[in-house]
């Protein structure tokens, strides 16, 4: 059970990092799909999704575009995170608990 | 041109859409498709992780989907003024199987597509399929046979990044089969440039995937699936 917390500590940690640090160290340059896309002309058929919430990994109202691109990324590594462990620890209270056996 | 460009896409980087397919580039009945298979598949891996899922894999499957949206966010540079990032689905599925994986790259291409419009919601499936299915069965799978022979650390670091770049490449070719399946791109352009491209991004898959299984097996090497080792629920066969 430690061993899982510190996993989980480290493992969200080490994310965290990688996600605030995306803000100052991602290319901006267009991306494989984006430039086969752009070279070959069918940049243009891309559709607004017509809402937004991040859009873009951007905070609305953050004027500094680094830092609404880190908060975005800290927003999203806790949300898909839960996410994520939620549905596994869901699947793993519904998989097999052998009688007499610890639960997870 | 560009200004046509700008107004597509407000504000693309940084993060732009890696293989993350915008509504627009596919047609409807390929939409659908991907809907339904990615539906199909995803009810499968539900079931199966039901059965087994390994105890372990619970906080690995947290983590895994933090930090494959993180390093999502990081696009690396490659040659001409194009970016990659990582996809990760070689990645989850060599530690969490190729079930534990899609749900995990579920969680990561959804959330893209709802929370930060990464990806477009009409073909999410089709993201679901290429990004998170595609490339799990291709990690897991090639893992799983090149497992017997690589019971030290270097040749298993090496299949991880083999896997990995396999994974990409594929995704980059089921891509370039639904834009010219849609009248987007004809195939015999649309299908060499994505996979021309992807091989270079292929290569920074390759080595992430690679590192970060090599620092799992240095700090928890119970959570590396070993050939004498193997997780029973890890790998729901």
């Amino acid at each position: 059970m430690g061993r899982n917390r510190s996993l989980l500590i480290a493992g969200l940690a080490i994310a965290l990092v990688v996600a605030v640090s995306s803000a100052w160290l991602a290319s901006g340059d267009p991306d494989g799909l984006e430039r086969v896309a752009e070279d070959h002309e069918f940049i243009d058929l891309a559709q607004d999704p017509g809402y937004e919430v991040l859009s873009d990994y951007t905070i609305p109202g953050v004027e500094d575009e680094r830092l609404s691109t880190a908060l975005a990324g800290i927003i999203g590594v806790a949300v898909v995170g839960a996410l994520s462990l939620g549905a596994g620890m869901l699947l793993r209270r519904r998989s097999a608990t052998p009688p007499g056996t610890r639960r997870g | 041109m560009i200004l046509s460009v700008a107004v597509a896409l407000p504000t693309s980087p940084p993060g732009g859409p890696g293989l993350h397919i915008p509504d627009g580039f596919l047609s409807t009945p390929i939409a659908i498709s991907g809907w339904v298979v990615t539906i199909a598949v995803l009810a499968l891996a539900v079931r199966m992780t039901n059965r087994s899922l390994d105890e372990r894999a619970v906080p690995l499957m947290g983590v895994m989907a933090a930090f494959i949206f993180a390093a999502q966010m990081m696009n690396f540079p490659v040659a001409g003024g194009t970016s990659g990032h990582l996809l990760g689905g070689a990645l989850a599925a060599i530690l969490l199987g190729p079930w534990a994986a899609i749900i995990v790259m579920t969680a990561v291409v959804g959330l893209q597509a709802v929370l930060f419009q990464d990806g477009g919601m009409a073909v999410m499936g089709v993201n679901i399929f290429n990004m998170g299915i595609l490339t799990a069965f291709i990690g897991a799978g090639l893992y799983a046979v090149a497992k017997p022979f690589a019971r030290s650390t270097a040749p298993m670091l090496v299949v991880a990044f083999v896997a990995a770049w396999l994974s990409v490449e594929a995704s980059a070719v089921a891509t370039a089969l639904q834009l010219a399946a849609s009248d987007t791109s004809p195939l015999d352009v649309v299908l060499p440039a994505m996979v021309g491209v992807h091989a270079l991004i292929g290569i920074g898959e390759g080595l992430i995937t690679a590192a970060a299984i090599g620092f799992v097996g240095a700090t928890r090497p119970d959570l590396i699936p070993r050939a004498a080792t193997v997780p029973e629920g890890a790998h729901g066969t």
